[in-house]
């Protein structure tokens, strides 16, 4: 036993997670553009802000912090990586346009990708020049995603594979460079087996984009249609056939710790306080209403990020996440829906103002919207209890 | 950061595990029921352990070690929902009196370790609501039958020998609990602290008690839900295990996602207990009520959902799972419910927020 795995207990960083954490702080000071100043990334101007924003941190080696350097990280670990989350949330940067590929994409690249894959595609979507988005759910396959139809067949002159199909609430889906997804290989099989994962160039001939407004009115969704779009065996990532197992370890990662930092929630809810405060001067009959649901997302964001530690704990220790993620994923989305339900409930008649320029003009309602999402996508949370209670729980499958 | 118990934290955790499995089993537990005691041969057992001086200093015979190592160990007294006065006797008591180590309190502590004492603590009102009553007076745990009572009076903390109070018992539906109001009157030779430190000690004291109350809510959460989860996987209905069922997954699981976000704050408080810099600070304060609240809360459920799965067979007294259930409602108001924690820690925040825009 070495004595990063068998020492006390210590919540406290080490000076050089503490200096990361100063470097880190400084940095973004220096260069995050102001809380809200950017146009929403679902706008085709927000996007190419978003994008600046992706190539500006990218140029000091912020993007991808935890990423090997060779790829434009600073080989650091997941403790520096929540540290710098912990940053990135308190300073309000923006957005993460290209959060699908960094934070979904490239921790299955890293396990499952050929080193002629990662120097291909990680660079590029470290600085932002390639944003990427998901070709999973079809209009038949969501919760039941091994219920995909979109075929893959092999190419005429056997170098890649056609593709035919539709995909459909791919999220960026409307303005990406890339898309990742399952399509079926194998006709004859079943469900789970037959699938292969791709890596599709969104201006390759036969692909056509369909932009769906979302609940706020902006194109965050995008429908994808195949019409024999030509893949090279190059762009198939894993083995064929092996999609579902390499497509289980990116939701494995999504649920579990790489897409939703508890930075997001613990920033949130000390603003939420602040608010909480400033309606108990003005208006303290309706601050009192809602002051133990103000307390309660403080404690859910609190348990949130001790739970991310104790879970970073296992893993450096040589664990895995694992069913836990379910939990997880459970945990973070009813938590932000809460600290914003809690936010409009404290607004009171405020809350349904937008100020004129769509909902961002209103941070609490532009965040509720986001916050809806949050119990569907990354696999439901119906199919997550699934998970908890025939994983955790070891109960019968129906 | 290292949030991860040790090795010999974990030994330690088993072996408690092994004991108590053998030795609280659903039937001692209900021939507690019939007559409650706070030393029993069990607790003689677990001093011979080390559990009971765990957090005696080791000069006066303990272990000498401190609230993050006993928490594990707290977890199993609630799995097996052990009787006797851990909380009281090993989480509160010793570590209060080792603060103050005048020549009665060094007597105490000696014979806290060896076996021969159990503790009850007297109301602190530093939570507001964690102090039970009746008609006005305040009930405590662990009194009936204890060898020493820790209270506090305007004058200080006190350490007061069975001969000097009178306990009348109160009715509890966890007759192990074994309430009851306190006459005393305080005199100096029982003063152990005054003043200023002995304010700031009942805070961190306060504290303790939330952590430890919450590490056997968390175990007392874990036994039910696998009590439940177990029935649900044998219960046949409709041709097949109940368990199979969505309607009966979703609840266990829903109750299982408390407990596993309840316990890395629970551990995460006892650890900040024990560093000099947060214990008894308002992040610290802080940390203790939000390990009650999620604790409270998922014990809570935990008995809710666990009774709703087994049915009418979970209503009656031969069913086991009552034993339990009764623990975790009368654990979780205990110390302050998880409604005064959360109000506790949003005036903190607040008071917080105002000194940092001052």
């Amino acid at each position: 036993m070495n004595t990063t795995t068998d020492g006390a207990m210590d919540l406290r960083f080490t000076p050089a997670q503490e200096e990361f954490r100063a470097e880190a702080r400084h940095w973004l000071a220096a260069n995050s553009p102001a809380p809200g100043s950017l146009p929403s990334l679902d706008t085709p101007d927000g996007f190419e802000a978003h994008r600046a924003w992706e190539q500006t941190m990218f140029a000091d080696r912020w993007s991808v912090v935890s990423w090997p350097e060779e790829f434009g990280g600073r080989d650091v670990g997941i403790l520096e990586w929540l540290i710098f989350e912990e940053e990135y949330w308190r300073i309000q940067a923006p957005v993460r346009v290209s959060q699908n590929g960094v934070f979904l994409l490239a921790p299955t690249m890293f396990e499952f990708g050929t080193d002629a894959q990662k120097a291909r595609f990680l660079p590029p979507m470290a600085s932002g020049e390639e944003i990427w988005c998901q070709g999973w759910s079809e209009p038949d396959a969501g919760s039941d995603l091994a219920g995909i139809r979109s075929r893959a067949e092999r190419a005429p002159d056997d170098d890649g594979w056609l593709l035919t199909g539709q995909k459909t609430w791919a999220s960026r889906g409307a303005y990406a460079e890339w898309c990742f997804g399952l399509f079926r290989t194998d006709p004859d099989a079943e469900r789970h087996r037959g699938l292969t994962y791709f890596l599709m160039a969104m201006d390759s001939p036969g692909v056509t984009v369909r932009p769906i407004p979302q609940i706020d009115g902006e194109p965050g969704f995008a429908e994808i249609f195949f019409e024999s779009v030509f893949v090279p065996d190059s762009q198939v990532l894993g083995g064929v056939g092996q999609g579902w197992s390499v497509a289980m370890a990116t939701a494995g990662s999504e649920r579990g710790l790489s897409l939703r930092s508890p930075a997001r929630y613990t920033e949130a809810v000390s603003r939420l306080v602040s608010l909480y405060a400033e309606r108990l001067d003005r208006d303290p009959a309706r601050a009192a209403r809602s002051a133990d649901a103000v307390a309660q997302v403080w404690m859910d964001a609190e348990a949130y990020r001790l739970n991310t530690y104790w879970t970073a704990s296992r893993v450096l220790a040589g664990g895995t996440v694992g069913p836990e993620a379910s939990a997880n994923k459970i945990h973070w989305s009813e938590t932000d829906l809460a600290i914003y339900r809690t936010a409009l409930g404290l607004l009171g008649p405020e809350a349904e103002l937008t100020g004129g320029g769509g909902v961002a003009g209103n941070p609490w309602l532009d965040g509720f919207l986001f916050a809806l999402a949050g119990p569907i996508y990354a696999g439901t949370n119906e199919i997550q209890r699934n998970v908890v209670a025939e994983r955790l729980l070891g109960l019968p499958r129906a | 950061m290292r949030f991860a118990f040790t090795e010999q934290q974990t030994e330690f955790r088993d072996a408690v595990r092994q004991v108590l499995t053998k030795e609280c089993t659903p039937d001692d537990l209900r021939a507690a029921f019939d007559a409650p005691a706070a030393r029993t041969d069990r607790w003689t057992t677990l001093a011979e352990m080390g559990v009971v001086g765990l957090t005696v200093p080791e000069p006066q015979g303990g272990l000498g070690l401190d609230l993050l190592d006993l928490v594990p160990l707290l977890e199993e007294a609630g799995r097996s929902a052990l009787p006797e006065p851990l909380i009281e006797t090993t989480a509160l008591a010793a570590p209060l009196l080792a603060a103050f180590p005048s020549g009665p309190a060094v007597d105490w502590l000696e014979r806290i370790a060896i076996g021969v004492v159990t503790a009850a603590v007297g109301p602190v009102e530093v939570i507001s609501g964690s102090a039970g009553s009746t008609g006005g007076e305040a009930t405590v745990p662990a009194a009936v039958g204890a060898d020493l009572y820790i209270l506090s009076s305007a004058s200080g903390v006190h350490a007061v020998p069975s001969a000097d109070v009178t306990v009348t018992p109160v009715a509890s539906l966890d007759p192990t609990r074994r309430l009851g109001t306190i006459d005393w009157e305080p005199t100096t030779t029982t003063l152990i602290a005054s003043g200023e430190e002995s304010r700031e000690e009942l805070v961190r004291l306060a504290d303790r008690a939330s952590v430890a109350t919450a590490a056997e809510l968390l175990g007392l959460a874990d036994r039910m839900i696998s009590i439940a989860a177990a029935y649900a996987k044998e219960r046949n209905q409709f041709g097949k295990p109940i368990g199979s069922f969505q309607a009966v997954k979703h609840l266990l699981a829903g109750a299982r996602v408390k407990l596993e976000f309840a316990r890395p704050a629970v551990y995460g408080a006892a650890w900040s207990l024990g560093q000099v810099d947060l214990a008894g600070s308002p992040s610290g304060s802080r940390g203790a009520s939000l390990a009650k609240a999620y604790a409270s809360d998922a014990a809570t459920e935990a008995a809710r959902v666990s009774l709703q799965v087994h049915g009418a067979i979970g209503y009656t007294w031969e069913c086991d799972l009552h034993l339990y259930l009764k623990r975790a409602w009368a654990l979780a108001e205990s110390w302050g419910s998880s409604a005064d924690h959360r109000s506790r820690i949003l005036a903190s925040l607040v008071v917080e927020l105002h000194q940092t825009q001052a």
